[in-house]
């Protein structure tokens, strides 16, 4: 046995060998696995940077798949989309799991770079590393949004709209963009293909190119050691003091991976049982602009710029849109220099904790708000939604008529009565008890506070009705509103013209 | 060539010179073939990327059909073939628009985005009312803004009234940079 097995052994060593010689694989091992960090750097809390990378990993390979059965026309896009769904062996599970590579990239490089803020992973002498981790947040987040637009349905429609009407704001020169975005007159085939040659070509040509960049700054200025409280940043010695830590604590990488490797087992779990049990996101209703929609809502990364679209003070787009982005990448790529030395232990820094729990409290719930929506109208409550009885019983006929008023004016579709409505303006179910009869003419017949003035569409007893009904609206044994200001009841303001929409409403 | 270079290696110094000036010379040719072949290069590439600027697409008269089709005093959605359609576009090509027949030949034809970030605007004909379904902006029935977050009224197309057609100048996507 011995006697076969060598000449076998020798020729794969001879051959491995000749390799090496010509390869010098050992050089580069012991330059980036063997490289040394320091030994408290093999932290849970230093995964993060890894999983991001295998998130990109697997949109890669996905990609790369889906690509193979996807066409890249408005005309095909969506029915491609189906073909993978449904014919294609295994297609939906490759899109499901490029959906949730997606969204679970977004969402741990979030972390990663919370973790680099709060571990002071970004001052001296990492400031590059920092910069360019910030620029691939946003290619990351440029990614995704082309990423959805390539689903081609209502919802990426609408979004590149929204998109389009955006850069359209931008003074001056708002309309050559609109153009160039689209790449054409309206939002079509042209749109779409430009949209596939950043997905597929440039982004990802940009992320990599910054990926090799942000590993090798890693390499050469070393992986952060674990800060402990107390201990400064000083740009005079700290490369000094890294480099004696290294030489008293310093261990192999691929040493330290271990942590990395059960992380990124967990991740990968994640990602693939979210594939299967939730599944593919859509495609959902065809991009077809002459389809009624109810709403159009973007993918979970940037539900919160939704809801900052919609929430923002009327007039404060320009600030919302423009002004503030600015200021947050300035802040952002600037923190390095402004931040450069110091104390790297949060326990030392409370201003970055402050940050950090603004930041992810401000985007939860903008997030939590942009999923529920509550500015939408529903369009289809006012002859969809049901009445509960206790809105209705005991009425008299002229409260009855106006009930039949508040649904067929679609008051409805932003007025909830018992939460069942849309929920862009007040739930009226207790309106009674807060404004009296004058105060409700008032804003019938004049709107304001997001509310359209309703005097040219109603007759003055259709008014009438309407805000008897309204008056009636408040809970058994509560007395109806009574506005202490008002000494005596004033006269019946009549129907008229509709006055100016006051914006001081708001 | 600098004093301490050619201190280093004297040897060559001297053949080095004639080289030198031979160099020189291929090196200016090299740099001025070239830049001129970047420009040649360059200005095509970044013509076609700005080409949707260059080749401009503005809006065009076309039919939206019989005025028989509008009744006098009402609200009708009517969906028309973008003028710039191509092939590849699919169902995109149809766009929405909302006429108004006021009496007669007298029409308004609103473009169905909204002025806010460009939704498709509803007609509710009970109250009169335009209103959006993102973020909930209204317009009254002559395009005018109502409430809501939207920064102006309706985008209205131009419109006449030929050989009993409606016909509207449109076809590109309205946007606040670009209203009709």
């Amino acid at each position: 046995m011995s006697a076969k097995e060598k000449p076998i052994t020798g020729t794969l060593v001879n051959i491995a060998m000749w390799m090496e010689r010509r390869l010098h694989i050992v050089k580069i091992w012991n330059a980036t696995a063997g490289h040394p960090i320091p030994k408290t750097s093999a932290s849970w809390f230093y995964t993060f940077g890894s999983m991001t990378l295998l998130c990109f990993s697997i949109q890669i390979i996905t990609g790369i798949l889906l690509s193979l059965a996807y066409v890249p026309s408005a005309a095909e896009a969506y029915r491609s989309l189906e073909f993978l769904n449904f014919h294609v062996e295994l297609g939906w599970l490759l899109r499901a799991m490029h959906y949730w590579g997606s969204n679970c990239m977004v969402i741990v490089m979030f972390l990663h770079m919370t973790q680099v803020f709060l571990w002071g992973a970004y001052k001296y002498p990492r400031e590059l590393t920092w910069i360019s981790g910030v620029v691939l947040l946003f290619l990351t987040l440029a990614i995704a949004f082309t990423g959805q637009v390539m689903r081609f349905d209502s919802d990426a429609f609408w979004g590149v709209g929204i998109g389009a009407a955006v850069l359209g704001r931008i003074p001056f020169i708002g309309g050559q963009l609109v153009s160039l975005l689209l790449g054409g007159a309206i939002i079509g085939s042209d749109t779409l293909s430009r949209f596939f040659a950043f997905h597929v070509f440039i982004l990802p040509g940009c992320i990599l190119a910054l990926v090799s960049l942000h590993l090798r700054l890693v390499l050469l200025k070393g992986i952060n050691d674990y800060p402990k409280p107390g201990i400064q940043v000083n740009r005079r010695t700290y490369d000094a003091t890294y480099e004696e830590i290294i030489r008293k604590e310093g261990i192999p990488f691929f040493h330290g991976i271990d942590k990395d490797l059960v992380a990124n087992g967990i991740l990968l779990v994640v990602i693939v049982s979210l594939a299967i049990f939730v599944g593919p996101n859509g495609p959902g209703i065809p991009a077809d602009p002459a389809v009624r929609i109810s709403d159009a809502r973007p993918d979970y990364p940037f539900l919160w710029i939704f809801a900052a679209a919609a929430l923002a003070p009327h007039g404060s787009e320009l600030l919302l849109f423009f002004v503030l982005p600015i200021i947050a990448t300035l802040l952002l790529i600037g923190l390095p220099f402004y931040s450069n030395q110091g104390e790297k232990h949060f326990a030392r820094r409370p201003i970055a904790i402050l940050v950090v729990l603004l930041t992810y409290l401000g985007i939860g719930m903008l997030s939590y708000a942009g999923l529920t929506g509550p500015w939408s109208p529903q369009m289809e409550a006012w002859s969809g939604a049901p009445t509960k009885r206790e809105f209705i019983q005991a009425r008299t006929p002229l409260e009855l008529q106006g009930a039949l008023l508040f649904q067929n004016k679609q008051c409805r579709n932003c007025h909830a009565l018992g939460g069942v409505g849309g929920r862009r303006g007040p739930d009226l179910s207790d309106i009674g008890t807060r404004m009296d009869e004058p105060l409700l003419v008032r804003q019938v017949i004049q709107g304001g506070g997001n509310m359209p003035a309703y005097g040219n569409n109603l007759s003055e007893q259709e008014v009438r009705a309407l805000v008897s009904y309204l008056v009636s609206l408040r809970p058994p044994h509560t007395i109806p509103a009574q506005i202490p200001s008002r000494p005596e009841k004033t006269e019946r303001v009549s129907t008229g013209e509709p006055a100016k929409q006051a914006q001081s409403g708001r | 060539m600098t004093p301490n270079e050619s201190e280093s290696h004297p040897s060559i110094s001297s053949e080095a010179k004639n080289h030198s000036t031979r160099r020189d010379f291929l090196l200016k040719v090299g740099v001025v073939i070239n830049t001129i072949a970047a420009f040649m290069i360059g200005i095509p590439i970044i013509g076609f990327i700005f080409s949707s600027l260059i080749k401009s697409t503005p809006p065009v008269w076309f039919s939206l059909g019989p005025i028989s089709k509008f009744p006098e005093g009402t609200m009708r959605r009517a969906v028309f073939e973008n003028p710039y359609r191509r092939e590849a576009d699919g169902q995109t090509s149809r766009v929405t628009c909302w006429v108004s027949r006021i009496q007669g030949d007298q029409f308004k034809v609103f473009a169905a985005n909204c002025t806010h970030l460009g939704c498709p605007v509803r007609w509710f004909a009970q109250s009169q009312l335009f209103l959006c379904p993102c973020h909930g902006g209204a317009f009254y029935a002559n395009g005018a803004y109502a409430a809501g977050p939207p920064p102006r009224g309706l985008y209205i197309y131009e419109n006449k009234v030929e050989n009993g057609e409606l016909k509207i100048k449109a076809g590109v996507l309205p946007t606040l940079g670009n209203p009709v």
